[in-house]
């Protein structure tokens, strides 16, 4: 490896580094202030105009915050736990895309990767939980790992459906197989399969109740204070631009897009896989502010009966639908069916509920009998 | 550790103490839940109250009748008129006082605003308390501060408001209260609309609620259960239709009654009587009329004649009581207070038999206490 | 406050239930009790030792019916104590007062909760601001106290504002009035009733 690669591989490196932590930052300002307007608020007013200096402030309370280390924590683990988790929501960027040609390295089995790579943070939550000398963030640390463990397998099987269409794990090859349709057209369950599951992976609402877990008893993450807690919290957004990166990049055709890039060449781009990142992030705020939290049990059935059931759908028509080599229309019209069907499915409660008000209005004669 | 080769039929577990409060974000007051949990279910618990007990029984024996009226409004402090309404009622029925006309409706029209308000704030937190990350909060105070500035155009104040009196009201409704409730009444209809779209279809949110914290009919009865949470379990009992007072009984509206006792109807019974207390304030706004406030045989001084009475309402949270015994002086000799809560706190051991430890903090929402009423 | 023995006598009354009185009397046939109208509402004084056997045929019987216990109050009368318990029938949507009398120096009566299952906190805090003893209560503990608390507080000997303990060094500093007396009486008109 000569100098000069080195010193590409490096410079891309704080590129990303670089990229990532203003996104975050980003993220953190945009999330209140959207869940903010949705809540009929305003957000951050008063640090900076209309308070964009809100997450700077955040981050500096956050470095300057006392790191506690409690005194029966098991030292090591608890040191580690952050980092573990941290570290692979920053790995997985080395190979995401931006453009066809702004990556710090592709890999030709990119997706692969990311889906490895990511399921070692829910090590690091474990870790967190079972180091803090907490029965309670034991108890937490527990849930986020069968949480996270069952909602490995839909997101995997999601994207091993679009890995079959496109014939191909590298990232790249990937975008450039849907330069004529792209993949939600094909795949509308496996898009809502991926975002859901994603979602569950995240710890956000309405799966959060690992983190959620403050309001009844503390979640992994109690003992945690200072800049240890920010590796938590940058983790988690870090992820969240992730998911919502893989979910452009898989379903909704990445970087290409009609009008910007003939106008601005590759930052047209680079623009539009942004647009449409924040498009999906947008769609995650929104379902926080308006969604209550699933208890765990209900969490984990959806999970393995639900989701998981519906993936393995979508896997089998999908190698069945390529193994005829039907036009893409077909595996439309079939995917749609089984949104269709599994929505059905889900909305029973709501419709039972409907038929049947439970709730009726008893008049003064009524009563008087 | 056993030396027998086999190995056990089912794993030893040991049940651990969860300990919730009394300071928690379920913004319910201070209160302590102390639950045995075995694995995920809950298998005994123990409510601890008193972190806010003030001595009001106590301190009201002290007092005169017009200084016990402020004590009154922070017994229940989402429900003040409704409080004062109680007192007021019982030292009139002592002193065979009847308010004017004019006094009853303005009383009733701020009841009912008070009863949506206590609703709204109920909403706000028991949305809290299934997940919605502030959306349920906002929505429904947006709404509760409406009717705050309602309130405090009458009274002077937002909560504490010492307006009402023996014999009637302490003064007169502002000159624009017509306009401000033509102004408010389509807002909170909408309002409520609002809130019912948000969560009430919601496939989360039935699933959360539905079926959680059953109490049957018989137990609620036999547990002194009441207000909503009563009539969720299919028991039709309404202290303004069972024992009417004030007004009421010349009024129309309809009382809400549910059928399988679980969170989710009693959610769906406050939603609904939050449309019935807006029927009921059209009614009384059309018929609102002139005259004084106060009625004219109220001595200066209080002194009921000896004797004693015991007058039920029904507060947004169930039957509130209060009980004076009167030996014929300016102070209460005994004042004993029913609150709703304190008895519907009770229930809780019943309905969270077999729940899980993330339905607690749902079921004790649906309860919908005020520590103030609790622990007085 | 002066001492004051004697209940207070009856006032107007205001209602009467002659259906409730006859059931009444079929149905406390041997327990020896006194009724009385108290503006609208019918009370009965029972004895203590007939208490748990009356509740029981006040909650069972089909012209009584009393399925709904409102409140359990305790009142100090200083002659003796006393509890009274308010009383709702659902079905039949009548009310009753039922008071009890209890001595000062052993205040013990059983408990309700056989019958109603509510009557479970009004009992521990009638017991624990007034000390009686509910015989029977599955839990009598503290209730809205803090742990260590001395004395009960709704009796009319314990004195509002003193800590327990310290009566005497209260008793040597008349309690000062809040606001000084005015200089001259309000004028007709000023001020609410």
């Amino acid at each position: 490896m000569t100098l000069d690669t080195l010193l590409d591989i490096v410079l891309r490196l704080v590129a990303l580094l670089l990229f990532i932590t203003v996104t975050v930052l980003a993220l953190t300002y945009l999330e209140r202030k959207v869940l903010a307007r949705i809540q009929q608020r305003v957000g951050p007013m008063r640090t900076g105009p209309l308070g964009l200096l809100q997450p700077i402030a955040d981050a500096l309370k956050l470095l300057v915050k006392e790191d506690l280390m409690p005194a029966k924590v098991d030292r090591l683990l608890f040191w580690m736990a952050p980092l573990v988790v941290f570290v692979p929501a920053f790995v997985i960027w080395v190979t995401i895309p931006f453009t066809r040609d702004l990556v710090v390295r592709n890999l030709d089995m990119g997706i692969f990767f990311i889906v490895a790579v990511s399921g070692l943070s829910s090590a690091g939550m474990v870790m967190a939980g079972l180091s803090s000398g907490n029965k309670y963030a034991l108890l937490g640390a527990a849930r986020a790992a069968a949480q996270l463990i069952s909602y490995e397998l839909p997101v995997v099987f999601a994207i091993l459906a679009v890995v079959m269409i496109a014939g191909s794990l590298d990232l790249r090859e990937i975008v450039l197989k849907q330069n004529v349709t792209p993949y939600i057209v094909v795949q509308p369950v496996g898009f809502l399969l991926f975002v859901m599951a994603g979602l569950a992976e995240l710890g956000r609402t309405p799966f959060d109740i690992p983190s959620a877990e403050s309001e009844l008893m503390g979640g992994p993450m109690i003992e945690y204070s200072g800049m240890h807690w920010a590796m938590f919290f940058l983790a988690e957004y870090a992820n969240t631009f992730a998911l919502a990166a893989l979910a452009t990049l898989l379903y909704l055709g990445g970087w290409e897009g009609p009008v910007l890039p003939a106008l601005l060449g590759p930052v047209g781009n680079v623009l539009w896989f942004l647009i449409k990142c924040y498009l999906v992030i947008m769609l995650i705020f929104w379902v926080r502010s308006a969604m209550p939290r699933l208890r765990v049990d209900q969490l984990l059935s959806l999970a393995w009966k639900g989701l998981l059931s519906l993936s393995f759908a979508n896997l089998f028509l999908t190698a069945f639908y390529r193994y005829m080599g039907w036009p893409d229309v077909v595996m439309l019209v079939v995917s749609l069916a089984l949104a269709a069907g599994a929505l059905y499915v889900m909305a029973r409660r709501r419709r039972a509920t409907a038929a049947h008000p439970s709730v009726r209005l008893v008049t003064r004669e009524e009563l008087a009998r | 550790m056993t030396t027998d080769a086999r190995p056990q039929s089912t794993p030893q577990t040991i049940e651990m103490m969860v300990n919730m409060g009394p300071q928690h974000p379920s913004t319910h007051g201070v209160f302590r839940m102390v639950l045995q949990v075995d694995g995920e279910r809950v298998t005994g618990m123990e409510s601890v109250i008193g972190y806010l007990h003030r001595g009001t029984e106590k301190l009201a024996e002290g007092e005169m009748y017009r200084q016990v009226i402020t004590l009154f409004d922070r017994l229940d402090y989402l429900a003040n008129f409704n409080n004062e309404h109680t007192f007021v009622m019982v030292t009139e029925k002592l002193m065979g006082v009847k308010p004017p006309e004019r006094a009853e409706f303005i009383r009733v029209i701020l009841l009912e605003l008070n009863r949506i308000a206590s609703h709204l704030m109920y909403y706000a937190a028991f949305g809290a308390d299934t997940g919605v990350f502030g959306t349920t909060f906002m929505y429904g105070f947006r709404e509760r501060e409406r009717i705050q500035a309602v309130f405090e155009a009458v009274s002077g104040a937002r909560m504490m408001h010492n307006f009402m009196r023996v014999g009637g009201v302490k003064n007169d409704l502002p000159a624009n209260f017509d306009a401000m409730m033509g102004d408010l009444m389509p807002v909170l209809e909408r309002g409520v609309r609002e809130c019912d779209d948000l969560l009430t279809t919601n496939e989360i949110f039935l699933e959360r609620t539905q079926g959680i914290g059953v109490i049957s009919a018989a137990d609620a009865v036999n547990l002194g259960l009441s207000g909503p949470n009563l009539r969720a379990c299919g028991v039709p009992y309404d202290v303004r239709r069972a024992e009417p007072y004030s007004i009421y009984d010349k009024l129309d509206f309809d009382v809400p009654v549910g059928a399988r006792g679980d969170c989710f109807d009693r959610y769906l019974v406050r939603m609904e009587e939050m449309r019935q207390s807006l029927r009921i304030l059209k009614q009384a706004m059309k018929g609102l009329p002139a005259g004084p406030v106060m009625a004219t045989n109220v001595p200066k001084g209080l002194r009921p004649p000896k004797g004693e009475a015991f007058v039920c309402t029904e507060n947004p949270r169930g039957e509130f009581g209060v009980y004076v015994i009167s030996d014929g002086k300016d102070r209460p000799y005994r004042l004993k207070i029913r609150g709703p809560s304190f008895v519907n706190l009770m229930s809780l051991p019943t309905m969270m038999r077999n729940a899980y430890i993330a339905d607690a903090v749902v079921i004790l929402a649906s309860i919908d206490i005020v520590l103030g009423d609790v622990d007085r | 406050m002066t001492t004051h023995g004697a209940q207070p006598p009856t006032p107007a009354v205001t209602a009467s239930y002659p259906e409730l009185e006859a059931a009444l009397k079929e149905a406390l046939a041997g327990v020896p009790y006194t009724s009385e109208y108290i503006l609208d509402e019918l009370v009965v004084t029972l004895p203590p030792e007939h208490v748990l056997s009356a509740c029981r045929v006040l909650k069972d019987h089909p012209r009584l019916a009393f399925d709904y216990l409102r409140c359990i109050s305790g009142v100090d009368w200083v002659a003796n104590l006393q509890v009274v318990y308010h009383l709702w029938s659902m079905s039949l949507r009548h009310k009753l007062v039922v008071k009890v009398n209890l001595p000062n120096d052993n205040p013990r009566v059983a408990s309700v909760i056989p019958v109603w299952r509510g009557a479970d906190w009004h009992e521990r805090e009638a017991a624990e601001l007034f000390g009686i003893v509910f015989e029977g209560h599955p839990d009598l503990k503290p209730l809205l106290l803090y742990e260590g608390f001395e004395g009960y507080p709704l009796r009319k000997s314990f004195a509002q504002g003193v800590k327990p303990g310290r009566e005497a060094e209260a008793a040597e500093k008349p309690r000062k009035a809040v606001r000084p007396p005015a200089e001259k009486p309000p004028e007709k008109g000023e001020g609410a009733p």
